[in-house]
């Protein structure tokens, strides 16, 4: 069986690119996915902490996996709003440029 | 396990409120257009409603839904708090929003379920509970601050306030993960318990990055004057209030009652943290010339200071002192806070048009009242007397050369007495300058302007009963 801490160091990976894509990326829709690869990275970690405590018996494993389906959740409700301010601001400007927001500044 | 009423009870006023903004919702249908005005008052009074069971719960404490949520001293304060600034939020919004062409009823409604985030918030006793309240409260505020579309700078504010607040979710529940790695648990009760690890305190640091930004900590604050500046200024005045009480709850909750064992090597990051906020908060402020983005650094530089209240948090002897403390000053926050904005969307025209500083000049001659209410609050937010700003910060250094952090207090002083140069420049500009401002007269906005600064004024008369009550907010201990 696979050691618990490959999975971690696996979500660790997953977190480092997502983190990494919010900072480096240009465009919303891919800093968009790399927020939810950040999610994604902790359900795993989630789940392979809660598969872990189930092996070594204590009662609140499910903790873990019941975390995955409210992270889930919301990051939908999160797509929801996110994807209309995108259109929004598609359909005033025409493009969705980070970069090019800087209507903005002091 | 049995649900019974005692569950229900711990949690009744969110429940009304909820319940009520969704019957709002629905009820915003019938309503025809061109009188929205009775979805605010309706949401106004649900609010004063959840008001009302949220003081009667006074005396009370528990936990229910198993040990999900919480109910003390500490959750009543905050919401009641929070209560009034969604209250305010609201009285603000009433005419503003009329004005400026977006008068839509779902604003209230969206105010409403925020607010429940921000309740729920404060009665978090589970990591699952927090991540779901902090989800709640931000979801409709990413709306809300792009709420006048199509006007781009609204817009772009809410797209930055999402992207910022969603990566600041990753960060906030890849540190719930690590901390359910290291304890087994996602309950703060439990993981009181837990013995020292790597784990937790790479846990407990994921979760500071994500709450530092929800409360706009340096380094973590870039967000901030952007979305302040875009956002509809009513809305703004909601933000900057309401997202840092909650957001501030959080963070006591969690770290005070959940995470002492990691404080040997947290204290020192906070330490850090509130002085680098205080220090380039007030800092850039000086050279701001839009009131709306000068008031956003100095929301960060309010930030820095109710954070030097959390330096001593793993000192059981302090903490409970400088809780009182940090909610005082969170208190006059609010209250000074509500007030500089009713003054800001007196002046604001169409287009962001009124928002510079020198748009200030000559208000003293043409309107005295309104120029003795803004220089009332910016006395208050400088920390000088007879306000409340000044009882606030006098409880929070007291509070922190408890804990031994003399240096960090002499910090906060310091940077006072910068900010006095940006807040003083607008009353130099109102008295000393000539000018022709034009004003909105709106009932609403002069009522809260005009309660605003005399509680500013009055209550720093009265501060001990203030405090006392502040002080009875404590944290139920596990």
């Amino acid at each position: 069986m696979i050691p618990v801490d490959y999975y971690i160091v696996l979500s660790a990976i997953l977190f480092t690119i997502g983190a990494l894509g919010v900072l480096i990326r240009r465009n919303p829709l891919i800093i968009f996915m790399s927020i939810e690869l950040m999610l994604n990275a902790a359900n795993l970690a989630f789940v392979a902490f809660g598969r872990y405590y189930e092996i070594t018996g204590q009662q609140s494993f499910y903790t873990g996996q019941i975390f995955v389906f409210f992270v889930i959740a919301v990051a939908a409700a999160e797509v929801a709003v996110g994807l209309a301010l995108i259109v929004e601001i598609f359909k005033t400007k025409k493009n969705i440029n980070i970069d090019e927001m800087n209507s903005l500044k002091g | 396990m049995q649900l019974d009423y005692k569950d229900f009870f711990i949690i009744l006023p969110l429940t009304i409120l909820i319940a009520w903004a969704c019957v709002l919702l629905l009820a915003d249908l019938f309503i025809p257009k061109e009188r929205k005005g009775i979805t605010a008052f309706l949401a106004a009074l649900g609010l004063v409603v959840v008001l009302g069971f949220t003081i009667a719960q006074t005396g009370h404490q528990g936990t229910s839904f198993n040990g999900m949520v919480i109910l003390d001293g500490f959750s009543i304060f905050t919401s009641s708090l929070i209560l009034l600034s969604g209250l305010l939020g609201i009285a603000l919004a009433y005419g503003y929003i009329k004005r400026m062409g977006l008068e839509r009823g779902e604003y209230y409604t969206l105010m409403l379920f925020s607010v429940t985030g921000m309740m729920l918030m404060t009665q978090a006793s589970d990591l699952i509970i927090v991540f779901l309240a902090l989800e709640l409260l931000s979801i409709p505020l990413y709306v809300l601050a792009a709420f006048a579309r199509p006007d781009l700078r609204s817009e772009e504010a809410g797209l930055k306030y999402f992207l910022l607040g969603a990566f600041a979710t990753g960060f906030i529940v890849y540190g719930t993960a690590l901390v359910f790695g290291a304890t087994g648990t996602t309950s703060l009760s439990i993981i009181f318990g837990a013995s020292p690890s790597l784990l937790l305190t790479i846990g407990s640091a994921l979760l500071l990055i994500g709450f530092g930004f929800k409360v706009a900590a340096v380094p973590f604050h870039m967000w901030t004057p952007d979305v302040y500046q875009g956002s509809p200024t009513a809305v703004t005045a909601f933000m900057a209030s309401g997202a840092k009480i909650a957001g501030f709850a959080a963070l006591w909750r969690v770290f005070a009652t959940a995470f002492p064992t990691p404080s040997v090597d947290i204290t020192e990051v906070l330490w850090v943290l509130a002085a680098i906020t205080m220090i380039v908060g007030n800092l850039t402020a000086i050279s701001q010339t839009n009131i709306k983005r000068m008031l956003a650094y100095s929301s960060i530089a309010h930030a820095g200071y109710i954070l030097m209240a959390f330096v001593p948090y793993g000192n059981k002897e302090v903490m409970p002192v400088s809780i009182a403390a940090g909610l005082f000053y969170l208190f006059s926050y609010v209250v000074t806070n509500f007030g500089v904005w009713g003054v800001v969307i007196a002046l604001e025209k169409f287009e962001g048009a009124g928002l510079g500083i020198s748009d200030y000049a000559g208000l003293a001659k043409k309107y005295p009242a309104l120029a003795a209410a803004m220089t009332v609050f910016m006395l208050s937010l400088i920390g000088f007397p007879p306000t409340l700003g000044m009882v606030g910060k006098f409880y929070l250094f007291r509070a922190v050369i408890a804990g031994g952090y003399s240096g960090l207090a002499i910090i906060g002083v310091l940077t006072s007495l910068v900010s006095a140069y940006y807040y003083l420049r607008i009353v130099v500009n109102m008295y000393m300058r000539e000018g022709d401002p034009v004003i909105e007269r709106e009932t609403w906005l002069d009522i809260t302007t005009a309660v605003t600064a005399i509680a500013t004024v009055g209550l720093s008369f009265f501060p001990q009963w203030l405090f006392l009550l502040a002080g009875s907010a404590t944290l139920k201990w596990f």
